[in-house]
């Protein structure tokens, strides 16, 4: 490692994108407050920082009055306890309003769900696809049939799927979940499968002929050979796919009213007070970030994963 | 009789390609015995790879075929190990996973584990490579990955080695270490090799037998020369020996005069 001072590289590091992001933050400044709408101005960077601070305070708020809610409960729980110790004890959910950070919450685990069941069927489609002839032949029309299909056209029939399939008295998770996340995988499901299917089938023709020669069993081939080969193609899957899951997921949020990022938008875009705008651009903001957040967790996941820890990961 | 251990009997091979089948190989015929260090010459692009790809079992003889001590050859196995031209060591392993690999694979279930140890660190010290072990291949030099893919290859235990341009794309001075180093192991273990090469002085020096090949297409062994130089055998004293300028000699002659490559192929 290099630690002396390096100029050009701690300005190209810090000081360029510093001042990449103050002069977008200027513009915003001066131009927002230009656009007229419905609601008002576009709020300014200041007045979205503001509205951020009042949604924490909202959220506190609401955290303080669920303790309050089920402190209530266990006292007067006790109580019955201490007159019948054979009393019948409920603990009653508190359901206040989610509130934005809950949503977050609600989306990052809906998002990894969708992500890792797409990736549980990708992946090894893809391995089984770049390896055999014959299985790409069959199952890359489907592929491409279904690839381009929006997700807010398979909203509709996921929705009415799991309301007929997933019926139970005491359902571990909500319906709304499940449709979201089924969803995103849905959606996300192919850059996974064809990168992994692209990666397993250039695999070097030498390599593969030293399998031959040791006359390597299948697991065995693809566990030593084929994947560490496709490793890196894998991991441009999985990105784009995550990418890709993060968007639908808050689109399908929107349409579908599901709990999430997407249905805070859309619920504030449907109140229409002076405040939306600038909570919806908290919103935007928060979504970018995540989504930035979740690329480099892959990333990090693949400089782990990866043999080779000399590829430059951008 | 005496059967040869290795035969190839009429082997010809023909590739589809879109303008008809392309004959790559005609009615090559060799017969190898038992220890031999054979060399196969010839230009570049008159199917030396394409005799040992059959020979490996990795392509099929179009006609005729290849007998392996009387049992036909129709593919790949571990009794037949290459060493192939570029290394291809799998370059997330080190090297001594890379012979492990292969260790494992031919002698599952025949070794216990110390053994499977030893018998990985024997092959790699017979190469001298035991003081890059847990070295990846991109961690090695050119000449020290052929190392192992040799001690990969070895650790198979063999019956015919098959080499393919092993040296070729080392400097010249690696490539006389890697040959003395073959040339020992050769005569320690008395495999049977089969080495491709476009080097005269190489083939000299390491074969019993040098195989030289017509220029294709249609390509087969135009002329079989036995070299029958004492063992061991050194490059320096051989440097001024008449023997060993006679067969160099035949060699180029039949490189140069009677298989003079076509000027518009170069």
């Amino acid at each position: 490692m290099n630690m002396t001072f390096n100029p050009t590289g701690f300005a190209k590091g810090l000081i360029i994108p510093s001042l990449g992001i103050l002069s977008f933050l200027l513009l915003w400044h001066v131009l927002a407050p230009k656009v007229v709408t419905s609601l008002g101005a576009i709020p300014t960077p200041v007045q979205v920082y503001s509205q951020f601070t009042h949604l924490m305070t909202e959220h506190n708020e609401q955290r303080a009055k669920a303790e309050a809610f089920y402190e209530r409960q266990r006292v007067r729980n006790e109580k019955k306890l201490a007159k019948n110790p054979d009393a019948d004890i409920k603990i009653r959910n508190f359901t206040g309003k989610p509130t934005f950070f809950d949503q977050i919450w609600t989306s990052l685990f809906t998002v990894m769900v969708g992500f890792l069941l797409a990736s549980a069927i990708a992946i090894p489609i893809g391995i089984v696809t770049g390896l055999s002839q014959t299985l790409h032949a069959a199952i890359n029309p489907l592929v491409q049939l279904f690839k381009p299909v929006s997700p807010l056209a398979w909203l509709p029939i996921v929705t009415m799927i799991v309301s007929a399939a997933y019926v139970s008295k005491d359902p571990m998770f909500s319906k709304s979940f499940i449709v979201s996340a089924v969803t995103v995988t849905l959606c996300c499901l192919w850059p996974t499968l064809i990168n992994t299917s692209v990666g397993v089938t250039n695999i070097s023709k030498d390599l593969i002929n030293v399998s031959k020669v040791l006359r390597l069993g299948w697991f065995t081939h693809v566990r030593m050979i084929v994947l560490p080969s496709a490793i890196p193609m894998i991991f441009t899957g999985l990105r784009l796919s995550l990418s890709i899951a993060w968007m639908v997921l808050i689109a399908a949020e929107m349409l579908a009213q599901n709990p999430g990022l997407g249905k805070f938008v859309w619920d504030e875009f449907q109140n229409g007070s002076s405040d939306s705008l600038g909570r919806i651009i908290v919103a935007v903001l928060h979504i970018g970030l995540i989504g930035f957040l979740l690329d480099r967790m892959i990333l990090l996941l693949q400089s782990y994963v990866s043999w080779d820890k000399s590829v430059a990961l951008r | 009789m005496n059967q040869p251990h290795l035969e190839l009997t009429n082997v010809s091979i023909e590739f589809p390609t879109p303008n008809g089948p392309f004959k790559a190989l005609d009615n090559v015929n060799l017969k190898i015995n038992k220890g031999e260090f054979i060399s196969l010459i010839g230009h570049s692009g008159c199917g030396k790879s394409t005799v040992l790809n059959i020979i490996a079992g990795l392509y099929q003889a179009t006609t005729g075929g290849v007998l392996l001590n009387n049992r036909e050859v129709n593919k790949p196995g571990p009794e037949r190990a290459v060493v192939f031209q570029n290394h291809s060591l799998l370059p997330w392993l080190t090297s001594y996973q890379n012979v492990e690999l292969a260790v494992n694979t031919v002698f599952k279930g025949k070794k216990s584990k110390g053994e499977v140890h030893d018998w990985i660190e024997h092959n790699l010290k017979l190469v001298h490579m035991d003081h890059a072990m847990d070295k990846r291949p991109n961690e090695i030099s050119g000449g020290m990955k052929q190392r192992v893919g040799i001690a990969r290859a070895l650790a198979m235990q063999p019956e015919v080695l098959l080499m393919d341009e092993p040296f070729g794309a080392l400097d010249a001075l690696t490539r006389a270490h890697l040959q003395d180093s073959v040339m020992e192991i050769h005569a320690d273990l008395g495999n049977t090799v089969i080495m491709i090469t476009h080097d005269v002085d190489e083939a000299v020096l390491l074969s019993d037998h040098i195989v030289m090949m017509t220029n294709g297409p249609a390509a087969t062994a135009g002329e079989v020369m036995p070299v029958k130089l004492e063992r061991p055998r050194n490059r320096l004293a051989l440097a001024e020996d008449k023997d060993y300028n006679h067969y160099r000699g035949e060699v180029l002659k039949f490189l140069y005069e009677r298989q003079r490559k076509p000027e518009s192929v170069i």
